[in-house]
């Protein structure tokens, strides 16, 4: 357009400007392109660890039953046989005890937190919670062998063991320590964080108006978060809570330290117990010497991932739909 | 009307502020009561010669020596790990602000961060060790710090994502109106607006890099010898706890106690430096 008017006298400058216009579109359409390709990472890398996992477990999947997988109760890698029943229950157990241990107390830390503190209270809460989420796994497995394990061996366990002994699910029969219940109050710890952030998060995003009409009509504080703030946001704690489940699911190092790694199916919860992650943690270097081992730890570890994923997209749409975008 | 403090409500009210108050002090105290632990059980076993030493002959077996391997290791395999995340979460970070906004698309990405994030380090580290299974690797730093990066990766970009999504629409509209194209907003706007939140998201990252173990534990190996190459192996500071934590001497577990303080110091440190630097940094920014 520039060269069908040379008599023009501002033709000098506009061409340049035109000029200048047309290396900074440029530069902006090559850096959406490439911002775009890397943008596309997060996504890939979704697919590629889930289909090099079924890959590489695909021996074991396509030679046993699913069935004998997931429901086989021994575990010899020597003769083939490799029943994922006990680690599964394992980790299920372990999970299960740390979320009941963490629920209660991290709901009530999260409503007092966003109800009833003060400014000055929230300003010193969220530094110790960003401590507990930022301290290393190891240091938890640490904690849990010095003062957990002790503690459930010396005063838990006894306790238990004389008050309701009689329950199953209470009984001490190897008296040590290590297990389930120290693995759950570990976990416990680790998770609390996450829970506390998240359900402070949905709390927040109840209407004042709400509060204040509950109030005004002679309602305590208490009747108001229970009758008219929880109600509310009753999915998103929900969504909470099996954020940090799905948390518990994988946590790998602190929980192997503290609780015993047998592989028997556990009935109390003062017994030893061998996760899911720690049996990959443990035997994953010595694999590659028996055939189909190989393929067993990594359907393992496919069996964790699909879990976790369902559990994390359940609960980021709610958490999406509550807070109005994705976030933890 | 009188208000009777015995009714019923009212003594429920106060139970529950009770109970909820020692909830949180129940949370700070196992904080404090995990520092002091390690401070306990840390302190005495900690010496010049564990920050300033290799580990010698017989150092599994309780004799001298120390763990600059470990500290080294680790401080190469979070810093190449957050050098190597940072690269690509800035870009995505800007993408998600300055070109897709609230899109739809955008919430499909913030999606697969969010999966991402949950993903166990265990499932990366055995993600990390089948490809080099298959490609005949062995354990070395570049694949340590080639998995740390994707685990640091999610947290990094989800960390700064939050903070540019705080930036008020002005300031771009702004940039936008005067003829900025998108990329001059995303990187002479958004990028300084976010420098705060660029470098906390940045520490948090490196310091959930320095501390994890499951993921380095077959990627990035064990040596006791300071690591000179990216194709060597190295050892890192949670798998000395571990590792020094399961021998039958007791002056080796003292070792590892100390190693399990050295590591929470270096964390702290990481931590409180993020706290403090935004805040500094957060005066300069539009809010």
């Amino acid at each position: 357009m520039m060269q069908q008017k040379p008599s023009d006298p501002l033709s000098q400058g506009s061409r340049q400007t035109q000029a200048f216009l047309q290396t900074r579109n440029r530069r902006d359409r090559t850096a959406r392109k490439a911002f775009f390709g890397i943008t596309l990472i997060p996504v890939f890398l979704i697919i590629v660890i889930t289909c090099l996992l079924v890959i590489r477990a695909w021996p074991i999947l396509s030679s046993q039953p699913l069935a004998d997988l997931l429901l086989g109760e021994v575990w010899k890698p020597t003769n083939e046989q490799f029943g994922f029943l006990p680690f599964i229950l394992g980790t299920l157990w372990v999970t299960l005890v740390g979320v009941i241990l963490a629920v209660p107390a991290c709901l009530l830390v999260a409503i007092y937190l966003a109800e009833y503190a003060r400014r000055s209270t929230r300003t010193i809460a969220k530094p110790v919670l960003d401590l507990l989420a930022a301290i290393p796994s190891v240091v938890y497995g640490v904690w849990g062998l010095l003062v957990i394990v002790p503690f459930v061996d010396d005063i838990l366990g006894p306790f238990f063991h004389r008050w309701l002994g009689f329950v199953p699910v209470f009984s001490v029969t190897q008296p040590t320590g290590f297990g389930i219940f120290a693995g759950g109050i570990v976990l416990a710890v680790m998770i609390a964080p996450l829970i506390i952030a998240v359900t402070f998060e949905v709390l927040s995003t109840v209407p004042d108006e709400l509060r204040q009409a509950s109030l005004s009509l002679g309602a305590t504080r208490w009747q108001t978060i229970s009758k008219v703030v929880l109600p509310r946001v009753l999915p998103g704690i929900i969504a909470a809570v099996v954020l940090g489940a799905s948390r518990a699911l994988g946590e790998t190092m602190a929980v192997l330290m503290v609780v015993g790694n047998v592989p028997s199916i556990p009935t109390s919860i003062f017994d030893t117990a061998y996760p899911l992650a720690a049996l990959i943690a443990n035997n994953f270097g010595e694999m590659m010497s028996i055939p189909l081992y190989d393929a067993a730890l990594l359907s393992a570890a496919l069996l964790l991932l699909v879990i976790i994923m369902v559990f994390n997209i359940l609960s980021t749409f709610v958490l999406q739909r509550i807070l109005g975008k994705a976030r933890i | 009307m009188k208000k009777n403090p015995f009714a019923k409500r009212h003594i429920i009210e106060t139970c529950m502020k009770v109970i909820m108050l020692a909830s949180l002090i129940l949370v700070t105290g196992t904080l404090g009561l995990i520092l002091w632990t390690i401070i306990k059980n840390g302190i005495p076993a900690m010496s010049w010669e564990m920050l300033t030493q290799v580990p010698k002959g017989g150092f599994y077996m309780g004799k001298e020596g120390g763990i600059l391997n470990a500290i080294i290791g680790s401080l190469y395999l979070a810093g190449g790990g957050t050098v190597l995340a940072l690269v690509c979460s800035l870009p995505i970070a800007l993408y998600l602000k300055a070109y897709l906004g609230e899109s739809k698309w955008g919430s499909y990405v913030r999606l697969a961060l969010d999966v991402l994030w949950g993903i166990p380090t265990i499932v990366y580290g055995a993600f990390g060790f089948a490809i080099m299974v298959s490609l005949g690797l062995r354990a070395s730093l570049l694949a340590g710090i080639i998995v740390l990066a994707l685990i640091e990766l999610p947290i990094m970009t989800r960390a700064m994502d939050e903070v540019i999504s705080r930036m008020p629409l002005e300031v771009e509209q702004a940039a936008l109106a005067v003829g900025s194209t998108r990329l001059e907003v995303a990187l002479r706007v958004v990028t300084r607006q976010m420098l705060p939140g660029i470098i906390t998201a940045v520490l948090l990252a490196f310091g959930r890099g320095i501390g994890d173990a499951a993921s380095v534990l077959f990627t990035a190996g064990y040596t006791d010898r300071i690591v000179t190459s990216l194709f060597r192996p190295t050892a890192s500071l949670p798998l000395a706890v571990f590792f020094q934590l399961g021998s039958p001497f007791p002056e080796v577990r003292a070792r590892g106690y100390a190693a399990a303080f050295i590591l929470t110091v270096i964390v702290l440190i990481v931590s409180f430096g993020a706290r403090l630097l935004s805040s500094r940094l957060g005066k300069y920014t539009i809010k």
